[in-house]
């Protein structure tokens, strides 16, 4: 132990992988902060997984690269991590710790909060029923997005996710509203090449000033991702529930943030569940997605579209799989239609949102939008098996009912699925499509639509 | 004298405390300066383990641990009925109070309003001797729930003295004493009780009473008695939470517990949101006036989801002492069994299957053990029951792994959610193939006296048909339909009207979202009578092609959405139409 300047700084004992061990410690707290500083007056920041008996497990966020015994000390900060935040943070580009990236100063903070964040008491949440308007048909129409929800793009790499997501990030509005809307973007371990693609996009479409940006890219430290998607929603909540912004918080790719979580549980030995990662990873992951939503008495929201690339495209890999139980739904992307060429590629029969059928109907968009699109999914998947015995028996041995289903399905991938990048759809032209295919079908063939609908809306050869 | 010990370790919700000799197993102490709420899982030594039901942030080897004396306990009295929980019984509501729209820690509040007056109406009168589980009064609690005052079922029983007449009291209010050999026990209109030990009852019954949700693949196909248990595992997106939404809307019961073990923060609101908006179909008031809601949400501290289960339990038990019909619904027993897999962890236990305990299997046993249909301790005679469903969320949708294969062994009613079916849109997507009812024999009899004799025939008629389909989609995957003669070709058609007409029900249709059990006998008629009509046809040389062009299959087929419970007539005249047609369709091949 060494005083200087009346902190104290405690010594190394152990490094290992992301870990390291400090001795002599008789004041920290869990989940404290804490900095590392190197004999040539480098630092680095970590916090606290494990403390007592005198000893403090940090692990470091910026990795323990070049650090030494003998000559690296640790300073317990004596709170948890903070990110400083106000008005100012708009337009700002940050790293991955929420650090100033751009060459500007750091802004100048109204309060400075934790970034682990509180749960948020589900008996003061609002319950998010907002249509938002993506412009793009397959989410509004099928797959529908509100306020407050966390609908994450489960994609595979490769694949256009980026495209989508700023795509709705360029188009999202609510119908009929001028609120204060802000994007919160956090690129977790993903190529610069991507989270540039999204800054200009922003950029172009003149969101930027009212976006604000966290980059820990594929060459920044790992451990740092831990931190990334957590600065960002808390700058996000500090937007939408102290300023009163509609906030849209895209955090890619989280499958870079639970590979981390997984090389600190590994460093501590800990009993792994499935594939490696930590038995934990459900919960953690919740503390990051259950951050979205909407207060009573306040004004703003936090929707969340976080994107991963799942695995060799497996949905059933821990990461896709917890996010999915603990999100609002998911729109998942498929190779298929990838390889064919469709923009956007989702797979609408394994898509789902949780919380369409509160934002949709008379009011929000109209009345028959949940029957006309129950009736497309039955009619697509009923597409997809006669597909599947097309190649069996071949064209001829279906029946005339089938083909129509046949007929359906291209009609649904080439005219309702494909759109243009800056292609922006009402609400009206998307239904107007789905009624458009429905009408392929013989009327006794609707059995999800209530006459009345079917009166007002089927359009007769 | 309660223990008080020092923090040594803290890692996550786990916490080392020495100087705790004079701790218990299970004795709750407070934690730290911001005196976090902990109950102790292990003793060595002087060593305290100590799981903590709060964030432990910011917390310092060096703060004081000081032990309470008493289990985790619940309080039990009027007031619990419409109240939001966490996991360890505080009034979320009353938390907001204090840290606004994020739950802030070391908070302490009562779990109900100690000083709101309830009209008390005693049963009983001094001077008569009593003992544990006695009814001495009642008050009412809501519209719906009159409340029993009971003797705690851990009195000793005595003479009842310095009753209080009929009257408005607060919970404070010592309604009466009791006297046993010298002995003085005062009792009020709540008392507390260990959440960890089942509520003592006189004896227990077979279930054999059906609990009508109103869902027609569960109370038709694979039905659950009052009393029973079951299981609901499904991957994500197949519908676990909107079922178990449905069964806590729609079960006949008294009584809902809902407790959302883990799960997201939206759902819980969206029950708050619909719950006092929703009615009763059998008393017209708002279901919210017969539910508790229990919440510890997956981001909240994983510890206070470990007890969630168990105060959902205890509340249930204690309205089942009353008398009453108690549902109670965990979704989802998987973030549970995960939250003692984490605790295991960190308590360095050797781990079985998954990482899970050892333990994972006796500890799903205590807990489904804990339904059933009984007799209520103490008089008057009354018989109560829980039954308890519970969602499993199987890795990957993989029934296999730990938490869904042991709980299979503990529950008789088993819902196989099914992604193929959700993914095609087919709600609620319980697969007919790999569900079961345990229960069925027994509530088979129950609607042979109350609906019609012929229940269990038509049902196994339609079963049947499903079972044929099965087996004949393997043919159809293989060769294509038209290898199949047109008798076969029939069980596909009506195996596909079974499934849209019956099996599917859409949880958001007004009128679809509840099925009476005389609907539900009635359209299930209605898909047999087509079937023997449609076979007959077919044997007569009627062409299939005629057959699925009749317009009463699209009739049939929507009738579950058209038909409103109180339109019965129109079924019958559905079934006439129907015949109408066949006879047409037949006819024309006759006079040809």
């Amino acid at each position: 132990m060494s005083g200087q300047g009346g902190v104290q700084y405690s010594k190394i004992a152990e490094i290992k992988g992301p870990l390291v061990i400090v001795d002599d410690v008789d004041n920290a707290a869990f989940d404290e902060l804490v900095e590392i500083e190197t004999k040539d007056g480098e630092r680095r920041l970590g916090k606290v997984l494990e403390v007592g008996n005198g000893k403090a497990i940090v692990q470091v966020f910026e990795g323990t690269t070049g650090l030494s015994i003998a000559a690296t000390n640790a300073k317990f900060v004596g709170k948890v991590m903070e990110m400083p935040v106000s008005r100012e943070v708009l337009g700002r580009v940050f790293d991955g710790l929420g650090r100033p990236k751009d060459g500007l100063p750091d802004p100048i903070a109204d309060s400075f909060i934790d970034i682990n964040g509180e749960p948020m008491n589900p008996e003061q949440r609002e319950y998010p029923k907002d249509f938002i308007q993506t412009g793009v048909s397959v989410i509004d129409g099928m797959i529908t997005l509100v306020r407050g929800q966390k609908l994450p793009i489960f994609s595979g790499s490769g694949m256009s996710h980026n495209l989508l997501a700023a795509q709705i990030a360029r188009q999202a509005s609510v119908i009929g509203t001028q609120d204060d809307f802000a994007v919160v973007f956090a690129a977790i371990g993903v190529q610069y090449s991507e989270a540039e693609y999204f800054r200009r996009s922003l950029e172009e479409s003149g969101a930027l000033k009212r976006s604000v940006l966290f980059l820990n890219t594929a060459d920044d430290p790992a451990i740092e991702r831990i931190i990334t998607p957590r600065v960002a929603l808390t700058v996000a909540e500090y937007l939408a529930f102290e300023l009163g912004m509609h906030v849209l918080v895209i955090l890619t790719d989280m499958t870079n943030y639970a590979e981390a979580l997984r090389e600190i549980s590994a460093a501590r030995e800990e009993v792994p569940g499935r594939k490696g990662y930590p038995g934990y990873l459900y919960t953690d992951l919740s503390t990051i997605y259950e951050r979205a939503g909407k207060l009573n008495g306040k004004k703003g929201s936090v929707t969340q579209v976080p994107i991963l690339s799942m695995p060799s495209d497996d949905i059933t890999h821990p990461i896709p799989d917890l996010t999915g139980y603990i999100t609002e739904g998911q729109i998942v992307l498929g190779r298929d239609l990838f390889r064919q060429g469709v923009y956007p590629p989702v797979n609408i029969l394994m898509s789902l949102s949780r919380l369409m059928k509160d934002g949709i109907g008379e009011g929000s968009t109209r009345a028959d939008h949940g029957e006309i699109s129950n009736q497309v999914y039955d009619a697509y998947s009923r597409a997809q098996e006669v597909r599947a015995l097309a190649g069996i028996v071949g064209k001829a041995g279906l029946t005339d009912i089938d083909l129509k289903y046949m007929d359906l399905g291209d009609m649904f991938e080439n005219q309702f699925l494909s759109q243009a990048t800056d292609e922006n759809r009402t609400i009206e032209e998307t239904l107007g499509i789905l009624w458009k295919l429905v009408s392929k079908l013989p009327k006794n063939e609707i059995t999800k639509i209530k006459d009345k609908y079917v009166e007002q809306y089927y359009q007769e050869e | 004298m309660a223990a008080q010990g020092r923090i040594v370790w803290v890692s996550g919700p786990a916490v080392k405390a020495d100087g705790m000799s004079e701790a218990k197993m299970y004795e709750t102490v407070t934690v730290g300066d911001s005196k976090l709420v902990g109950e102790v899982i292990r003793l060595t030594g002087d060593v305290a383990f100590i799981q903590v039901y709060e964030s432990t942030s910011g917390l310092k080897p060096g703060e004081p641990v000081i032990g309470t004396g008493n289990p985790l306990s619940v309080l039990l009295g009027p007031g619990i009925i419409g109240q939001l929980y966490d996991g360890i019984q505080r009034p979320l509501r009353e938390l907001s109070k204090a840290s606004g729209s994020f739950i802030g820690r070391g908070i302490t509040t009562t779990p109900v309003d100690m000083t709101k007056k309830y009209h008390f109406v005693p049963t009983v009168s001094n001077g008569d001797e009593i003992s544990a589980g006695n009814i001495i009064g009642t008050v009412q609690e809501t519209d719906l729930i009159e409340h029993s005052i009971m003797v705690p079922p851990d009195h000793k029983g005595g003479k009842i003295s310095n009753l209080v007449s009929e009257g408005d009291y607060d919970l404070e209010t010592v309604l009466a004493t009791t006297e046993k050999d010298g002995v003085q026990v005062e009792l009020k209109m709540y008392h507390k009780w260990p959440v960890r030990k089942p509520r003592p009852y006189k004896n227990r019954y077979d279930p054999t009473v059906p609990l009508l949700t109103g869902q027609r693949v569960i109370d038709t196909f694979f039905p659950i008695a009052k009393g029973g248990t079951g299981s609901i595992p499904g991957a994500f997106g197949t519908g676990k939470t909107v079922t178990l939404h449905q069964i806590a809307k729609w079960a006949d019961s008294q009584v809902v517990v809902y407790i959302g073990c883990g799960e997201r923060g939206n759902e819980m609101t969206e029950v708050l949101v619909e719950f006092p908006h929703l009615q009763d179909p059998r008393t017209g008031k708002p279901l919210m006036d017969r539910t508790v809601l229990v919440a510890n949400t997956s981001n909240m501290p994983v510890a206070a989801r470990e007890a969630s289960i168990y105060t959902g339990v205890t509340i249930a038990e204690y309205y089942r002492d009353m008398g009453k019909d108690v549902v109670l619904v965990a979704d989802s027993t998987s973030r549970w069994a995960e939250a003692l897999r984490e605790m295991s962890g960190r308590l360095e236990e050797m781990p079985a299957e998954e990482g899970y305990p050892s333990y994972l299997a006796s500890r799903l046993a205590e807990f489904y053990e804990r339904a059933g249909r009984v007799k209520a301790a103490g008089s008057p005679d009354r018989d109560g029951s829980v039954t308890l469903i519970g969602a499993v969320s199987p890795s990957g949708g993989d029934f296999t792994e730990p938490v869904t294969t042991h709980t299979m062994r503990f529950i008789k009613t088993f819902w196989a959610l099914d992604a193929k079916l959700a993914y095609s849109r087919h709600y609620p997507s319980i697969n007919w193939m790999n569900s079961y009812s345990g229960y069925l024999a027994d509530i088979a009899k129950w609607w042979g006296e109350n609906i019609n004799q012929d229940w269990l025939s038509l049902r196994s008629e339609v079963y049947g048909v499903l079972q044929r389909e099965d087996t004949l989609k393997e043919i159809v995957r293989l060769l294509g339909p038209e290898a199949l003669p047109d008798e076969e070709k029939l069980i596909l058609e009506v195996a596909r009207m079974v499934k849209i007409g019956l099996l599917q029900q859409n949880s958001f249709d007004d009128v679809d979202t509840y099925c009476s059990p005389e609907k539900q006998y009635k359209l299930m008629k209605l898909l047999v009578d087509f079937y023997r009509k449609g076979q007959q046809a077919i044997k007569e040389g009627t062409p299939l092609a005629d057959i699925r062009a009749m317009n009463s299959i699209t009739q049939l087929l929507k009738a579950r959405m058209d038909v409103k419970d109180d339109e019965m007539p129109k079924l019958d005249k559905l079934e006439s139409d129907m015949a109408a047609e066949f006879k047409t369709i037949t006819g024309v091949k006759v006079s040809n």
